[in-house]
């Protein structure tokens, strides 16, 4: 079973390290890039509100600091484009954890519902900063971004490819991390029962917050690389509320709380999202279609992927008797299974 | 000095709109224990059919309310067991992703079929004004005001003095044990979403008749509304009232004295400052352990 998963995990990783060369079309390769970024920024944001419970639809608001804090110190400091930007992505995310620490601390003094909706009421705060405060964001009329002359033609997205690889497998790290440690385990008391959490001596104020802005860090970092990648950057697509509907969709249907399943939700949506968009140009149908698609996906497949396909796994395996093994493990443990697991589990 | 006192007025009286709107929303939350993003673009979805109405039918904008204020309820009653009902598990999070899917649903059908150029409504009310003093205001303001006051004193006589009303507010108070001494929770959650919609179809036609507005104005609409039931507390019909003329006054009042750039801010400000202090909303009950 170990062998078999360190087999598929090593295949994964060289079919990643190897795409752009294995797929050289630059249609392709713009989609694995928008998917990596996805990628990256649905793991960390699972790593806070999967593991703690508290879900966030605000964090895009990072992402577009993020956006932000690269296109203007590209601007200030005259950096050409090329491999230096890339430089610039962790001082983003600190950018946005400077940000992130404040909105946070006040955000977290409240609780599931009332944290949810002040999440959002941040982003659109955030928004509206970006609108009007003219003399550092440029307004409405945006700002662009260095334009990288030497990369051109079907070599432009590997440089991104490769860059937004390395974020995901930061993201995965931290989270796999985060998972395995005393620290992770207290997010999930936190994410059980908050009072008993804090009753047992979990600080459960901290605990939060350094999530909140582990997650605000690489929102920041994606968010800057996403703006380098596509060059300009206006109000509402740096603060996009759909990006964090669809971060939390993403998670959902690969199952939130788990360590691969916000990947696989990513790689699932955003070719389907960006085929969406591509063959229903007129803004009115893409819109539809992502309403519809995220309806089919909550109300069909409710629980996730990843949590779903674990407890058939389980099913079989407890009819093939006692050969019980760790088996589930095989993505990131059995306690982190969400609650819908635990309903999986009581139907055998 | 006569700025803001103006100022304040106008704030009361389109207050009344947004209370509309927040009641729906926050009257939803109480009873069914999810947020319903999707309150602006049903708001703007309400806008919509009463501008149809009159373009098309004739139907004057206040009248016409009684055309599409059942529709509207119906639409509720049927998105609750369509989409909202077959929730079970995370309901929070989910509830918002199935509004969210609703409200781009709305959204893209009404660019479709409105284009996304910016309406305004006409009618008499609408385009003269009254003259107070040395200042104007246009007439539609005060009829607003006055189907706010009607339809929330409407709704108070509903959830206070009928059997109904009963039902609903025990179903805010515990849903669990509303639904053991035999209440239909069930249900009183679909009529509540409806009502919820309908408020959303008045306050969409009081909007519609005083701003113009485009589809896409949902955004815009969902967030002050959201903000507005945080500041009021979550489930708190008081606080809507409260937080929703709250709103609208300081945003006017700081449109003259500062700028109309930054009305909107202040009230966030306002936002962030209460929730340092009292996370729970002004009249909101603090979220600690549910048994």
């Amino acid at each position: 079973m170990r062998v078999w998963r360190a087999v598929v995990l090593i295949a994964l990783l060289a079919l990643a390290a190897l795409f752009p060369v294995l797929f050289p079309n630059p249609a392709v390769d713009t989609v694995a890039v928008l998917t990596l970024l996805f990628a990256s920024a649905v793991t960390a944001w699972n790593a806070f509100s999967g593991y703690s419970g508290y879900i966030s639809i605000g964090h895009a608001a990072y992402f577009g600091i993020g956006s932000y804090a690269v296109a203007i110190m590209c601007q200030d400091w005259h950096v050409p484009g090329g491999w230096l930007p890339f430089l610039l992505l962790p001082l983003a995310g600190l950018i946005a954890v400077v940000f992130a620490i404040p909105m946070g601390w006040v955000a977290l003094r409240t609780r599931r519902h009332t944290f949810v909706i002040v999440t959002i009421a941040m982003f659109f705060i955030m928004q509206l900063m970006a609108f009007n405060l003219r003399s550092v964001t440029n307004g409405s009329r945006g700002m662009s971004l260095p334009i990288p002359v030497n990369w051109g033609g079907a070599f432009y997205d590997i440089p991104f490819y490769y860059v937004g690889l390395a974020v995901l497998l930061l993201a995965l790290t931290v989270s796999w991390w985060i998972r395995n440690s005393k620290y992770g385990l207290g997010l999930l008391a936190i994410r059980d029962d908050e009072d008993r959490a804090r009753g047992l001596g979990v600080r459960t104020g901290p605990f939060k917050l350094t999530a909140f802005v582990i997650a605000a860090f690489f929102f920041g970092m994606v968010g800057g690389l996403h703006a380098y990648y596509v060059e300009s950057i206006f109000p509402p697509f740096a603060f996009d509320p759909l990006i964090d509907l669809m971060v939390a969709l993403m998670a959902f249907l690969g199952g939130l709380g788990t360590l691969a399943g916000p990947v696989l939700g990513a790689v699932i949506l955003v070719p389907a999202q960006q085929y969406f968009t591509i063959w229903f140009g007129k803004p009115g149908y893409y819109l539809m279609i992502y309403g519809a698609m995220f309806l089919a996906i909550i109300l069909l497949l409710p629980q996730g992927i990843i949590p779903a396909l674990r407890a058939r796994f389980m099913r079989s395996e407890a009819l093939a008797g006692p050969l019980r093994r760790g088996g589930d493990e095989a993505m990131g443990g059995a306690a982190l299974a969400g609650d819908g697991e635990g309903e999986g589990g009581g139907g055998v | 000095m006569q700025l803001i006192v103006d100022a304040i007025i106008t704030g009361v009286l389109s207050g009344g709109i947004y209370v509309l709107m927040a009641l729906g929303l926050t009257l939803i939350f109480g009873v069914m224990d999810i947020i319903n993003v999707g309150q602006g673009a049903l708001v703007i979805l309400g806008a919509y059919l009463s501008y149809l109405l009159q373009q098309h039918f004739h139907i004057g904008l206040f009248v016409g309310l009684l055309i599409t204020m059942p529709v509207m309820f119906a639409l509720g009653v049927g998105l609750e067991v369509a989409f909202v009902r077959p929730i079970r598990w995370e309901r929070t999070t989910l509830s918002i992703l199935v509004t969210f899917a609703i409200a781009l649903l709305i959204q893209g059908a009404l660019s479709l079929g409105f284009s996304t150029n910016l309406v305004q409504m006409h009618a008499w009310y609408v385009d003269s004004s009254l003259k107070i003093g040395s200042f104007y205001l246009a007439w539609v303001y005060i009829f607003d005001f006055i189907l706010s006051v009607v339809l929330v004193a409407g709704l108070y006589l509903l959830l206070n003095r009928t059997k109904f009303g009963a039902g609903l507010r025990a179903s805010m108070q515990n849903r669990t044990a509303a639904e053991l001494v035999g209440i239909d929770v069930e249900r009183i959650s679909a009529i509540t979403f409806g009502i919820g919609v309908a408020l959303a179809a008045a306050g969409g036609m009081a909007y519609g008749a005083t701003s113009a507005f485009n589809p896409n104005s949902q955004y815009d609409l969902i967030s002050r509304l959201l903000v507005i039931i945080i500041l009021g507390g979550m489930g708190s019909l008081r606080g809507a009232v409260v937080a929703g003329l709250a709103m609208l006054v300081i945003e006017d009042v700081t449109s003259v004295v500062w700028s109309p750039v930054w009305a909107s801010t202040v009230f966030y400000m306002l936002l962030v400052v209460v929730l340092v202090f009292r996370p729970q909303g002004l009249f909101g009950q603090l979220a600690g352990r549910r048994q």
